[in-house]
Parts: structure tokens; C-alpha cells; sequence
């Protein structure tokens, strides 16, 4: 009983080809960069576009196999959907909208209406059933549009972007709140996002999307903690590096080496958060084993702190106080030490 | 802005030939204005033989519409929203009455609906029923020349309406019908509106192919069009002078009302 995925589409520079899964009751959060080929994955688990090769199963109801020539139309799939701009139909009332989906499955008017006010009240709704769609805030709207999803009770609801068109103020309120309504939903729920923040808020599990393939995937901390690509790396505020472990060294492409603070064996992903790199203007002396010249290519306000960012060997961002970066003169074209400890880093096979 | 198109100078290459086009269309219709006889126009507009072209223009163009709203809309839809195979064809088919003359229209229904013709023998063999020379060929008329506005119209409406509010429409159980039903028509309303006045505008206008199908049988057939044309042939221009003052006034009517709903929309 969930969601099991395996899409395969072609259609012009996308090559879509991504298998995932979702659980009853689990929410999956589908991350990735804009032309990751996200929003595409939910028209194709729609139904609203064909599937060139794969399978998508519901329930243990097969939805597509474009090879057996199954496929379900949207409205027979029993699947929901929320879109960024919530697209409530414009010229119905709040209640007709979500209304509008028992209406359409042949329940009379009067029932249809009067379901549709519980759920209005359940989200927190009641005196806006008479409202029209560009009267409500996006806040408000959404949950509008979520009420018309879930009345017809899908048994997987998709969100696209679902809180992007909200402005960075009412923001969190409507992600804490729609946390709380997929609390309550005991269907398979994938949300897309380029939002690292709201895929780790939303999502049990993060499914990360790049150039139509899945890259990683796994609980949010685990991703948070241990990003495989640069993509993910930058989202989550790590650096990253690849290379070959032998011992308490692994070796990078570049033939820098990297010290270790534990053996490791084999391809492995090293990581360190910006604010474990230390910069003197030279080599320092200390327990630091990890000590890399480098030329600094930018200089970013970030936070409290400036992120350096710097190249050589071994290219790394550095936050460092405003303070340090008076003292040392940090400025693009300058020459700096990076030093990370061994403690520091971790290091987990590629 | 402003300043730039002032400062613009002219050539003379191009205000000479947009001087004498704006005489051409401007100039009749002075010359209507200026030959009007406004004293006798109360009568005039109120003689039998007027009403009588009027209503029966009012009626026939505005039942014209309302076939072509009801056939019309289906065919846009059919054009804008299907992977029909032959969609282009028969899109093209659908709009040659919008460049064919009127009186080409007129012949080709009177060999298709006349009584020995194609549709009209059998009609006329079967039921008894003769199509031409009646108010039912006003209409026939009219819609053939007309409903190619309609569909013009409602189709650019259907093609720049956002399909994804259909898709949310499916997913939430609703057939095709009753997605057309509830979410599109009302999405492309304003375009079927302005599609259904240009139609009945140009209904009301029809000449050509009511003379060649319907004839100008006063009460019947001849509507206003018809009674201007023949009161002048009668040497009896005050009339006809009337008539197409009348007609202006409507045109005029409805040029500036689209383009309040146009502007109203933007």
C-alpha cells in the first residue's frame, strides 16, 4: 500500500529517468534545481502526461506501463494536486471549489456543500465559504486548495512548490501549518521544491533530483549531514570533496591529500561546514595536519560572518568573522593558508 | 513617449496616401450625415415597411447567433483543445466563408439546400419542406457567413486560456464534459462574448447571401440590408439613407462596447 515510481520521459532537453518510493502516511520531499525535471515527475504521476517507459504503481493498482499499455486517466488515478499558484478555479465561490470534486464524482449539490463546509472549518476556513479565490491570501488560498485535493480523499497528493508564491513573511506560519495537515493525511504525499529548507521541514524522507536522475536520497538530517553532489553540498552550507581513502589519508583528483581523523577505505565524499576553516596568512604551525595555500576568488556578506570563497588544491568556502578578514586583508586575487582539523571532517564512502 | 512622436517628422510618402485613405473611410459616412433628412426621420424609422425589416433583422441575426454559439463553440473547442488528425484542414474550412464573396455563399447553399439540391431534395422529397425564400434561409445565411467570426474568436480565447486549471479539473474526478462545462467556458467567457457580438454584428450586415438564397421577400426575407438596397433602387434614397444610419449606429454601438470589454479585461 504506497507509491512505487520508476518514470522514464524524453521530451526536449529533460531526460527524465527516476525511481522513488513513498510510503502510506510518509511524506517525500523532492528536491532539486530548477529543470530537474520535478514538476514534470508530477505530471507524469498525474497522468496528464504519458509515460514513455516505466511504471508508476498506487495501491498496488498499476497506473502505467506504457509496455502493457496501461494508462489510468487522471481522473480515475485518485490523485491530488496542489500547484503553486494554488490554481483555485476563478469564477466559483471558496466552497464551490471544493466542492467541486465530489460534484464532479455525482454527489448531489446539497451533500457535496455541506462536506466541503467540514473541511473549510477544519482548515481553520469557516465564513469564507461565500469568498471568492482572489479575495483570500496566499496563505489562505492554499489552504483552499488543499481542502479541494483532499475531499475526494486521493490516495497520493502532490504539492508543487507549494509555498513559493508566498512571500518570506507569512512564510514559515504556512509551512508549520501545512506540516500539521499532511500530519493528518494518511496518503502517500510527495512535495516538490528547490527549497533545501522547506524539503527538510515538509519531508520524512529527501528525494534529491539533478538533470532527471536521482542523485540521493534519504531522511533530511542524513542528507543534511552527508550531501553526495556539489548541488547539495551548496544547499545544505557543506563543503565538498571527492577522493580516493587509503588509511588516514584520502588523495583528490588535484593530488592534494586530505588527513583523516578515522581509517577509511576506497571512494569516499569528505565534508566540512565553511566555519571548521581556519585562514592565516601562513602555513600554520598548530595540531592542524589539513594546511593548503590558496587564492581567494570572492568575498560575500553571509550572515554575521563573510564567506570566502577560495581556489586551489583543494577549493574550499571559508566563513570568517568581519574582524579576520580586516586583520588578515583578505581581497580577491589574495594569497591565504586554509587549514581544516582532521576532527573536523567527515568522511563517508562515495 | 509623447515628445518622440511629436517630434517625428512625417513624410510626405506616407501622409498623402493616409490622408486619402482616411477620406475613403471616413467620407460616406459624412455624406450619409450630411444627406440625412432629419426631419423626416421619426417617420421614416417608424413606417411599416422599416419595423418590419427591423424585427425581422433582430430576429434572424440574433437566432443566427445562437446557432452559431451553440455549433460554433464545439468547433473552437474541437480546434484549440484536440490532436484531431486534419485539424488544420479543417480549420481551414471553417474560415473560408470569413474571405469567400457573400453571393459565392449564397449560390453554394442554393445548390446544397435549394430543391433539387443536395440536402434540399431529400428535405423537400421527405418532409416536404423547401428551405430557400423562407426566414429559415435568413438564417442559414447568415450563420454561414457569420459563425466564422464566433469561432475565430473563441478558439484565440481557448489557446491563450491556462490548461492547467483543466488538469487540476481531472484530477479531481471531473469528466471532460463537465470540466468544459464548469472551468473552461467560464475561463473564455469574455472571448465567447465578443466572438457572439462580431457574429451577430455581422449577421445583422449580411447581404450577399441572403439576396442569392433568401431573396427579398418584404416580412420574410428582407431584412434592413435588403430594404436599403431596395429602397434606393426605388430612386427612394431618403430611406435608404435612414436605413444605413440606422445600421452605422449599431455598428458603432458595438465597436465601442468590445472595446470597453476589451479594455475592461486588459
Amino acid at each position: 500500500m504506497s507509491l512505487d515510481a520508476d518514470l522514464t520521459l524524453r521530451r526536449g532537453d529533460l531526460e527524465l529517468r527516476a525511481g522513488f518510493a513513498v510510503a502510506p502516511g510518509e511524506v517525500v520531499a523532492l528536491l532539486g534545481p530548477n529543470g530537474a525535471g520535478k514538476s514534470t515527475a508530477l505530471q507524469l504521476l498525474a497522468g496528464i502526461l504519458p509515460l514513455d517507459a516505466g511504471r508508476v504503481e498506487l495501491d498496488g493498482v498499476t497506473l502505467d506501463d506504457p509496455a502493457a499499455g496501461v494508462h489510468v486517466r487522471p481522473r480515475d488515478r485518485r490523485v491530488g494536486m496542489v500547484v503553486q499558484d494554488y490554481l483555485l478555479f476563478p469564477k466559483m465561490s471558496v466552497l464551490e471549489n471544493v466542492a467541486f470534486g465530489l460534484r464532479s464524482r455525482g454527489l448531489p449539490r446539497d451533500r457535496a456543500r455541506a462536506e466541503a463546509r467540514d473541511w473549510l472549518v477544519r482548515m481553520g476556513l469557516d465564513g469564507y465559504e461565500r469568498r471568492r479565490p482572489g479575495e483570500l491570501s496566499g496563505g489562505q488560498a492554499q489552504r483552499v486548495a488543499l481542502a479541494r485535493a483532499l475531499i475526494v480523499e486521493p490516495r497520493l497528493l502532490l504539492l508543487d512548490e507549494p509555498l513559493a508564491a508566498l512571500d518570506a513573511g507569512t512564510r514559515p506560519a504556512v509551512r508549520a501549518e501545512l506540516r500539521r495537515h499532511l500530519g493528518g493525511y494518511d496518503g502517500c504525499t510527495l512535495v516538490v521544491t528547490h527549497d533545501p529548507l522547506e524539503a527538510m521541514v515538509l519531508g520524512d524522507r529527501v528525494v534529491v533530483l539533478e538533470r532527471g536522475r536521482v542523485v540521493q536520497h534519504g531522511e533530511p538530517a542524513e542528507v543534511a549531514r552527508r550531501p553526495r553532489t556539489d548541488y547539495v553540498a551548496r544547499l545544505v552550507g557543506l563543503n565538498l570533496l571527492t577522493g580516493t581513502a587509503s588509511g588516514r589519508t584520502a588523495q583528490l583528483p588535484s593530488g592534494a591529500v586530505v588527513a583523516l581523523a578515522h581509517d577509511a577505505t576506497g571512494p569516499v565524499h569528505i565534508a566540512f561546514p565553511p566555519v571548521a576553516v581556519t585562514l592565516s596568512p601562513r602555513r600554520p604551525d598548530g595540531s592542524a595536519r589539513n594546511a593548503w595555500p590558496l587564492v581567494i576568488a570572492d568575498l560575500e556578506a553571509h550572515g554575521d560572518l563573510v564567506r570566502v570563497t577560495a581556489d586551489g588544491a583543494v577549493p574550499v568556502l571559508a566563513d570568517v568573522t568581519p574582524l579576520a578578514v580586516a586583520d588578515l586583508g583578505l581581497e580577491p586575487g589574495g594569497q591565504v593558508w586554509a587549514s581544516v582539523k582532521a576532527s573536523e571532517i567527515s568522511v563517508y564512502p562515495a | 513617449m509623447s515628445r518622440r512622436t511629436a517630434d517625428l517628422r512625417v513624410p510626405a510618402a506616407l501622409l498623402i496616401p493616409a490622408a486619402l485613405g482616411v477620406a475613403i473611410l471616413v467620407l460616406p459616412m459624412v455624406g450619409l450625415i450630411a444627406r440625412a433628412p432629419w426631419g423626416d426621420l421619426p417617420s421614416i424609422l417608424t413606417s411599416d415597411e422599416v419595423l418590419t425589416a427591423l424585427r425581422l433583422s433582430l430576429v434572424t441575426a440574433t437566432v443566427a447567433t445562437g446557432v452559431a454559439l451553440v455549433c460554433g463553440v464545439p468547433i473552437a473547442w474541437l480546434l484549440a483543445r484536440t490532436a484531431l488528425p486534419g485539424r488544420s484542414v479543417l480549420r481551414g474550412l471553417v474560415t473560408v466563408p470569413l474571405v469567400l464573396p457573400p453571393v459565392v455563399g449564397g449560390v453554394a447553399l442554393l445548390m446544397v439546400f435549394g430543391r433539387r439540391g443536395l440536402v434540399g431534395g431529400w428535405l423537400y422529397d421527405t418532409f416536404g419542406v423547401s428551405l430557400p425564400f423562407t426566414t429559415e434561409a435568413v438564417v442559414l445565411a447568415q450563420v454561414f457567413v457569420a459563425m466564422p467570426f464566433l469561432i475565430v474568436a473563441v478558439e484565440g480565447a481557448l489557446r491563450t486560456a491556462d490548461r492547467r486549471y483543466e488538469d487540476v479539473a481531472a484530477t479531481l474526478g471531473a469528466t471532460s464534459w463537465t470540466t468544459f462545462r464548469r472551468v473552461t467556458l467560464p475561463a473564455v467567457m469574455p472571448g465567447v462574448l465578443a466572438g457572439a457580438v462580431l457574429c451577430w454584428a455581422r449577421a445583422l450586415g449580411e447581404f450577399g447571401a441572403t439576396v442569392t438564397f433568401a431573396g427579398s421577400f418584404p416580412g420574410t426575407t428582407r431584412t434592413l440590408p435588403l430594404e436599403a438596397y431596395v429602397a434606393i433602387n426605388a430612386g427612394d434614397s431618403d430611406v435608404a439613407i435612414v436605413l444605413s444610419l440606422l445600421m452605422i449606429a449599431v455598428s458603432v454601438t458595438i465597436l465601442i462596447g468590445l472595446r470597453e470589454r476589451w479594455i475592461g479585461a486588459a
